[in-house]
């Protein structure tokens, strides 16, 4: 445990992250320790650990410290775990929350599930060895290897060593069947980079781009990429990213809100934001992270607010777009018709059929239709048993 | 003397025949299916049924409009007659009822009212008279006729 590095928990430039999951645990060897909730996040250069509860309580390790790693699987009662075992801490490590420990192993327990997914991706990182290739500062560097003049030790230290020099061999062949999809890589770095400097250009008018295709080019970019996309990069976690991203949110969600009446599931709004905020970041839009950023969106006064139906199906609607209109929407639509079922409303508004079915059961609800349920379908009635005698 | 049974205006409205969730809107609903069942069995002089007869009769299965209560329903709705006094069950496995579109209270009180204004209390008279009578030629007399 004493491997351990304190650290903010941003990533680096041209560190990125691979995978993260949540509900971890960290064992120093087989003991216990305090950091019993944690989400653990595998960057392309270190292991970093955050506490669920105290996001400022967050540390990292190399992944040049891991000698090699082991599945435990998970038993009656016991999570799955990883098993990393790690070379010596380097003199000239930061501060961590160790000072030592007798055990050069940790293990890390998978109490919410996700074991075999980040075991697969840590395995991967092992063998790429991409913080090889992409240094970043100092403070990260650690011993790779043996350091010169050493003395060549027998047992479990030279057992490491020689593991890791066949790991090197492999990754050096397989990192040479790959160069061709990190060139991939790199040239759509700097596709999005282009798109980023032209959107910019745009913004200030430089440029002899005329309104309308301004706004055309502007319209792509948006299905496309968005040209200063909210990462955890440059905003860290916690709520500063949620509040960014919830602006972000309202903007993206503006025009299509519209165009669906007013009223989009929460599912539909995940699969638009994650096309439109392209590859680059696809990993980061995480459910929960969306979820949170909702919630904020009432908050900070954007026009717009995410509720919950009875059935649990959450939505995002347009500020203004109340309860009641969504009502009284229904009930004009059934007055001129006469009755409808949910499809017919939906087809006639523009809405998700779920959600119409939605807006219809809680006119129901309120007592203002009622239902025929027969082998023709569920068809909608203005509630007449009430209206009159 | 049968008068042509007019429906009331829910026998037209398809959701009759769904019954409907919301507690209010079902409360109506019930009330209006117990006084059409009772209406109807008074004029056709139907004081007993079973459950299949109920099923296919006009009462719950509207032809024309091609919709039908449902059994469980028409339970539902028997059940609503049961607590408010005008059914009771024939046999165990609920399968036939009678009915009673006058419950037997409002039928005493409606006895003693008559027999007091023709002035027959503290005389002995049988049913049959009272049926079918000449006495209860009179309008709220005949009342009484065919009641079985």
């Amino acid at each position: 445990m004493d491997r351990f590095v304190w650290t903010s928990g941003l990533l680096e430039i041209n560190e990125t992250l691979v995978i993260q999951q949540r509900g971890v645990r960290v064992y120093d060897g087989e003991e216990k320790i305090k950091f019993d909730a944690g989400t653990l996040l595998l960057s392309t250069h270190r292991l970093i650990w955050r506490d669920q509860k105290n996001h400022e309580c967050c540390m990292a390790i190399p992944l040049s410290q891991i000698v090699f790693i082991e599945e435990q699987a998970a038993g009656i009662g016991k999570s799955a775990k990883i098993v990393v075992h790690l070379h010596p801490a380097p003199s000239n490590k930061e501060p961590g929350p160790f000072q030592s420990s007798k055990n050069s192993y940790i293990k890390l327990s998978f109490k919410e599930h996700g074991q075999i997914e980040f075991y697969r991706r840590l395995s991967e990182e092992m063998t790429q060895r991409r913080w090889e290739n992409m240094p970043v500062s100092q403070s990260l560097q650690t011993s790779k290897g043996p350091q010169p003049g050493r003395v060549r030790a027998v047992g479990i230290v030279g057992i490491e060593r020689k593991l890791e020099e066949k790991r090197k061999e492999t990754d050096k062949n397989i990192s040479e069947a790959f160069e061709d999809l990190s060139k991939l890589m790199i040239k759509a770095k700097e596709m999005v980079e282009l798109s980023k400097s032209i959107a910019n250009k745009i913004k200030e008018k430089q440029g002899d781009i005329t309104e309308d295709e301004t706004i055309r080019f502007k319209s792509y970019l948006l299905s496309m990429g968005i040209a200063n996309p909210v990462t955890r990069e440059t905003y860290g976690s916690g709520t500063q990213y949620h509040m960014q991203l919830a602006k972000q949110l309202a903007g993206i969600l503006q025009a299509p809100l519209e165009e669906r009446g007013g009223i989009m599931s929460l599912t539909e709004v995940y699969c638009l934001v994650n096309r439109a905020r392209g590859m680059e970041v696809k990993m980061e839009l995480l459910s929960p992270d969306l979820v949170h950023a909702c919630k904020m969106l009432e908050e900070l006064k954007l026009p717009r607010r995410l509720s919950v139906f009875d059935s649990g199906v959450m939505i995002i609607e347009l500020q203004y777009h109340k309860e009641e209109e969504m009502l009284a929407s229904v009930l004009e639509m059934i007055l001129e018709k006469g009755s409808l079922t949910s499809e017919e409303f939906a087809k006639l508004v523009g809405m998700s059929v779920l959600l119409a079915k939605e807006g219809v059961l809680l006119a129901e609800k309120m007592g203002h239709l009622c239902r025929d349920d027969s082998v023709e379908g569920l068809r909608f009635y203005p509630n007449l048993f009430m209206t009159q005698s | 003397m049968a008068m042509s049974f007019e429906w009331p205006w829910q026998y037209r409205f398809p959701p009759f025949f769904t019954l409907q969730p919301n507690v209010d809107t079902r409360q109506k609903q019930l009330a209006a299916w117990c006084s059409l069942v009772l209406s109807f069995c008074r004029l056709h002089k139907q004081s007993s049924m079973t459950v299949m007869e109920a099923q296919e009769s006009p009462l719950f299965n509207n032809v024309k409009l091609q919709r039908k209560l449902p059994v469980e329903s028409i339970q539902v709705v028997l059940e609503e007659l049961r607590k408010k006094g005008n059914l009771e069950w024939l046999d165990k496995s609920k399968s036939s009822f009678l009915i009673m579109w006058r419950r037997p209270e409002e039928w005493g009180k409606l006895i003693y009212q008559w027999v007091s204004r023709s002035g027959q209390n503290n005389s002995v008279f049988t049913l049959y008279e009272l049926t079918s009578g000449e006495d209860t030629e009179d309008e709220e007399g005949s009342r009484f006729v065919g009641v079985s």
